[in-house]
């Protein structure tokens, strides 16, 4: 009964997504307002027959319905409650619903937080979500339902994929895909502005906040992603230039183009088309990502089951999607006009190299991803793209990004002199030099890559500190008060720039200092890696839940002194037979030491894999601080203060709208 | 005009290739075992232990070799068009009970129907090794010599079957 209430929410949800989708577009074409008002209520209701929706799908999940088939297949009665639960997005029927989910709620903050907007825009943005919603209720509801039912009831479920049944699992997918459907509200807004004619700095300044916040969830979700990568799959790698990874990474890099954009259009009136066309490539790379992962296209480690129907379905809703916003936008975007004027040496000049090299780098991360696609659809064979042309192709594209990211915040807008430029940063560049050719020095063996990362990472971090000692020194006041007269939205940029300063120590270190073992050890036997020692002090068979287990147990000695004691684990699932690794991972912020058992070999000798990783978590500590940066730029005032003046009706609540 | 054209332009190239794309299976990875002697092996018999099975058993008809677990949730979307299939005869299926347990399995079949003239079981894996299973399910097409000519990686669908399968044991049968 209850799927069946689950299911007959999806189909009323898809109903109120055909009134939203269609009259507020209607009413702001022909200027009706009772059209328009629509718009709300029906995206409000659908928000609650969506959830609805999910609230069913979960509750068959912790009750162990193994008569709904998508239960059946990713669920087991044996399973713990938590896992039960996230098990709801382990397959593609779920994921699909979560993404759902998702575009409604988005959908439900822009009804509540659009007051201020023209009737019009406000229509127009919630009518062009009602259309994306259309095509993920039809998917969902024509070729992915979660809640067909499998006659007669299986007695236990398959299980859940034991690498998902993991907490960075339970929720790295809800914020990934709040990230990645969160710049469909960029793209709403973007194609309002289209149909309305009415591409300008007020509606740059809208868009902001939204397209930081979904930048800021894409941001930690693909760090999850990451991170879960590095501790669940026993490798100890964080990237692997997966097609999934990269289907997440394209928006992001976009989405960071599209940010940079949005800030030059806003304030100088300037990149208007460019803008629009970014909002839409950022949106459309979410849903070519998704096109990729569920249609089958590629391999991936990231195996789903692949259903054809549901690719031809993703390629036509891709297509008219997509299709529709690049025609609207070669329509409406001529009759734009082109701003404010700029001069060769600008801060506009410098972000629009800035956003040029990401869209350059975006293109050569999907030719690769693409490339074995193209090959075999012009029947040339059958290859696949690896690591080897990515960081060949990416790192000579991002080294120069991150250059003028120093120097972009010291430039003027409209006009900047060069040799003036170079004057203020002549000595954050010698410091940078200076630190990145002695530091591998200290750490041990130097290389020019290394010191050459530093050095893009020590720049950015000298550039910053230069900026923010230069800004605070002009500005009056006791410190305290210095700090605070900067706005959240400047603090934003310099925290984010930070971020990807220490993402790049991270990096550098990691991959210039790492050292990894691949050894028998025998009990008691030891392994050293430098500084550190490993002994090995057996396994023991261990009972989980849902899984057997040999625990290791494995001491880290440095100078004859005990640090840490690790337990690897080797996990058998009983549902599936699958074997996990469970790495153990002693974290500093300095180093991580990395131990995961691999095989059992003959007198309880194991293979054992044993990593020091150097500064490895500055990789996801440089995404936090960049997704925190994203957050302080959206709390700043400025966008509440102008809604209120922009505002007629002071009735509203304007100090909600955080 | 035609500047502000230019994305559409790519964009549908890219749908071009997307289109010819999603009929390809980039899982169908050219086999080097293609047209080379099925591997040998002797392995007991799921349904009847005392037994053994070879493939050179096999020798004089076309068959489907089909590599199975009962842990495999992409089995049980393919099983139904095997069941179909072994009523009309067409063809006899081996399967290759793949790193699974004897009741496990037993009792799968008993639940979903058993379409296989008789499974060998592949406790550990040796065989699978051989036959460069890196996945389950697999399915192979060898001949009356004991040839491999096909092989399919993933779950079989009624259209797989009808127009690639079929065919080529009709052709092979001649």
């Amino acid at each position: 009964m209850i799927p069946e209430i689950g299911h007959f929410a999806l189909i009323l949800a898809l109903i109120l997504a055909l009134v939203q989708g269609i009259l507020p577009l209607i009413g702001a074409a022909t200027n009706q307002a009772n059209f328009m008002a629509v718009a709300r209520p029906a995206a409000q209701g659908q928000f609650v027959f969506v959830a609805i929706a999910f609230a069913c799908l979960a509750y068959a999940f912790l009750a162990n319905d193994f008569s709904v088939k998508y239960v059946a297949t990713n669920s087991n009665s044996l399973l713990p409650a938590q896992y039960r639960f996230s098990a709801v997005w382990g397959g593609h029927e779920g994921s699909i619903l979560l993404w759902t989910l998702t575009l409604s709620v988005w959908t439900l903050l822009v009804t509540l937080f659009s007051r201020h907007l023209p009737q019009a825009m406000a229509a127009r943005v919630l009518g062009v979500m009602g259309l994306i919603s259309i095509g993920f209720l039809l998917f969902t509801l024509m070729v992915s339902n979660p809640f067909e039912r499998l006659l007669p009831a299986a007695l236990e479920g398959r299980d859940l994929n034991p690498l998902l049944q993991d907490p960075g699992m339970v929720i790295h997918p809800p914020i990934l895909y709040i990230g990645y459907v969160g710049f469909s509200v960029a793209f709403a807004f973007a194609l309002a502005a289209l149909m309305g004619g009415r591409l300008d700095a007020a509606w740059a300044r809208w868009s902001r906040p939204w397209t930081t916040a979904a930048w800021v969830f894409l941001t930690l979700g693909i760090a999850l992603g990451s991170g879960w990568a590095y501790y669940e799959l026993g490798w100890g790698g964080w990237w692997f230039w997966d097609p999934v990874e990269n289907a997440s990474f394209l928006p992001w890099l976009v989405g960071t183009a599209l940010i940079h954009s949005l800030a030059v259009t806003e304030k100088r009136g300037t990149f208007k088309s460019w803008t629009v066309l970014l909002a839409i490539a950022a949106f459309s790379l979410s849903l070519l990502g998704t096109f990729l992962v569920r249609s089958g296209v590629l391999t991936s480690v990231h195996a789903f089951a692949t259903d054809p129907k549901r690719g031809v379905f993703i390629l036509i809703f891709l297509t008219i999607v997509i299709g529709a916003s690049l025609l609207l936008f070669a329509w409406r975007a001529p009759k734009v006009g082109l701003g404010g004027k700029f001069a060769l040496i600008s801060r506009e000049t410098f972000l629009l190299a800035n956003n040029v090299l990401l869209l350059v780098a975006t293109g050569a991360v999907l030719l690769g991803t693409l490339y074995p696609l193209f090959i075999d659809a012009l029947d040339l064979g059958k290859i696949s793209v690896g690591p080897p042309y990515f960081d060949a192709v990416f790192l000579p594209l991002m080294a120069p990004a991150i250059f003028l990211m120093g120097i972009g915040p010291f430039a003027r807008w409209k006009e900047q002199s060069l040799p003036e430029l170079a004057k203020r940063l002549k000595w954050a560049f010698g410091v940078a030099l200076l630190s990145a050719l002695l530091m591998p020095l200290t750490l041990g063996k130097w290389t020019p890559l290394i010191s050459f990362g530093l050095l893009l990472a020590f720049w950015v971090i000298a550039t910053g500190v230069y900026g923010v000692w230069s800004r605070l020194s002009q500005t009056p006041g006791t410190m305290m008060s210095r700090i605070a007269k900067q706005s959240p939205s400047w603090w934003g940029m310099q925290v984010a720039h930070l971020g990807i300063a220490i993402f790049i120590i991270g990096v550098t270190l990691v991959k210039g200092y790492e050292t990894e073992r691949d050894v028998r050890m025998a009990l008691g036997s030891a392994v050293a890696v430098h500084p550190y020692s490993f002994t090995f002090r057996g396994a023991k068979p261990q009972a989980g839940p849902n899984y057997q287990a040999w625990v290791g147990t494995v001491e880290v000695f440095k100078n004859d002194k005990l640090v840490a004691t690790l337990h690897p684990e080797k996990r058998n699932y009983f549902s599936t037979g699958m074997a996990m690794t469970e790495a153990a991972i002693d974290t500093g912020i300095t180093r991580d030491l990395y131990v995961a058992l691999g095989e059992p070999l003959e007198n309880g000798a194991w293979s054992v894999r044993v990593y020091h990783k150097p500064f490895v978590d500055w990789i996801w500590g440089g995404c936090v601080l960049m997704a925190l940066g994203g957050l302080l730029a959206i709390s700043d005032r400025r966008y509440r203060l102008h809604q209120r003046s922009a505002n007629a009706s002071p009735t509203l609540t304007v100090e909600s709208q955080a | 005009m035609l500047r502000f054209l230019a994305p559409f332009a790519v964009f549908v190239a890219l749908i071009v290739f997307f289109a010819i794309g999603l009929k390809r299976d980039p899982r169908e990875i050219p086999s080097p075992l293609i047209n080379q002697q099925a591997p040998a092996f002797k392995l007991q018999q799921l349904q009847a232990p005392s037994k053994q099975f070879s493939p050179s058993d096999m020798l004089g008809q076309v068959w489907l070799f089909n590599v199975w677990a009962s842990w495999c949730v992409s089995c049980r979307e393919e099983h139904p068009v095997f069941v179909e299939l072994s009523k009309s005869k067409l063809v006899p299926i081996v399967g290759l009970n793949y790193k699974d347990k004897s009741a496990d399995a037993l009792q799968w079949l008993i639940q979903f129907g058993n379409p296989y003239v008789l499974s060998a079981m592949d406790l550990d894996g040796r065989v699978g090794i051989d036959y460069g299973v890196y996945g389950v399910p697999e399915t192979y097409v060898i001949d009356k010599q004991g040839v491999i000519r096909m092989k399919h990686i993933g779950p079989v669908t009624p259209e797989i079957l009808q127009n690639k399968i079929l065919p080529r044991v009709r052709e092979l049968s001649k």
